[in-house]
């Protein structure tokens, strides 16, 4: 079993307006060094396979055809192995 | 011939009984709802995609609607040349089905925006917009959407201009175009666009609030009565 961790972010050339805003909170607590806060996608679960490519073929179709659109998002992952963590 | 609606309920959508209301109460056409689980369009001319939050806007507006399996028949219904109308969360949908190009992001102000607007009818040669009469200068439709700021690559957006695909632009009382009647950031204040054959239209604007007279205001009609003379004179 693989677990797999995405990360969704918008594209660079797309507005993030709730990163802008959340960056003003940032300058209100004073934290001037702040820049270019962009809010994107944490989304984590498993996928019941022993065979990595299989498991990276399916994440990739999840992402690519749910969890983002592509038109105005990016999206990267890592798969661990399960097992072989379980085994150490 | 009474055109016959059918106006599909999604879990969250909340503007189909309005759209049921006016389509039989006000336009006297036959209405049915159609559930998003089943797939059977019960041989409906016009489906309309309501308003509302469908499956509470998670991961994306629309992004979840478009796989129920009610969709299937309605992305073939659209490609058979069937007429869709899809409003704000419906627009919001057609654009994750890939049945009208582009995207929605958050309003640039991140409010939720609930107001009167007014449309410009870009193109008037369209079954949804050939009814409204030409010294209309502007149509009064109230908008509801907290992501209605449309976004198109240069690409699509080329080819929604070459194709005549921009229907209505938001603008002033007068028809008059700029920023400063744009309430959401749309990119050339789009605010309804059709697709390329012209049987979709997908609109962030609330026709359907903008029909009974009592609510003094009645613009909203136009669009639906051209739908359905349109459909008239072609039977």
């Amino acid at each position: 079993m693989f677990r797999a961790q995405v990360i969704i972010k918008r594209k660079p050339s797309i507005l993030d307006p709730q990163g802008k805003a959340v960056e003003k909170g940032a300058q209100h607590l004073g934290l001037t060094n702040i820049k270019n806060t962009r809010i994107g996608k944490y989304i984590e679960f498993d996928v019941i396979s022993n065979n990595r490519e299989e498991a990276e073929k399916e994440v990739n179709e999840y992402c690519s055809k749910l969890l983002s659109n592509p038109i105005m998002e990016d999206y990267q992952f890592n798969l661990i192995d399960l097992n072989s963590y379980d085994n150490k | 011939m009474k055109p016959k609606f059918g106006i599909v309920v999604f879990p969250g959508s909340n503007c189909d009984h309005d759209a049921y209301y006016v389509i039989k109460k006000i336009m006297n056409c036959e209405a049915e709802f159609l559930w998003h689980k089943n797939s059977d369009l019960k041989n409906c001319d016009v489906i309309i995609l309501p308003g509302g939050f469908s499956y509470g806007d998670y991961l994306r507006t629309g992004a979840i609607a478009r796989f129920s399996p009610i969709m299937e028949s309605v992305i073939k219904f659209a490609e058979d040349g069937g007429i869709v109308i899809g409003i704000c969360n419906g627009f919001q949908i057609l654009l994750e089905a890939g049945l009208l190009p582009g995207v929605m992001l958050q309003n640039i102000s991140l409010k939720f925006i609930c107001k009167d607007v007014y449309l410009s009818v870009e193109n008037c040669n369209t079954i949804f917009t050939n009814g409204i009469p030409s010294e209309k200068k502007s149509l009064k439709i109230p908008i509801a959407h907290g992501e209605g700021n449309y976004f198109a690559t240069e690409e699509i957006l080329k080819e929604l201009i070459n194709n005549n695909q921009i229907v209505f632009k938001y603008c002033g009382p007068d028809g008059d175009l700029s920023e400063d009647f744009n309430p959401n950031g749309s990119m050339m204040n789009i605010a309804g666009i059709i697709n390329k054959r012209g049987n979709v239209l997908g609109m962030m604007p609330h026709p359907e609030r903008a029909c009974d007279p009592i609510l003094r205001k009645t613009d909203g009609q136009f669009i639906f009565r051209s739908v359905i003379s349109n459909l008239i004179k072609n039977n």
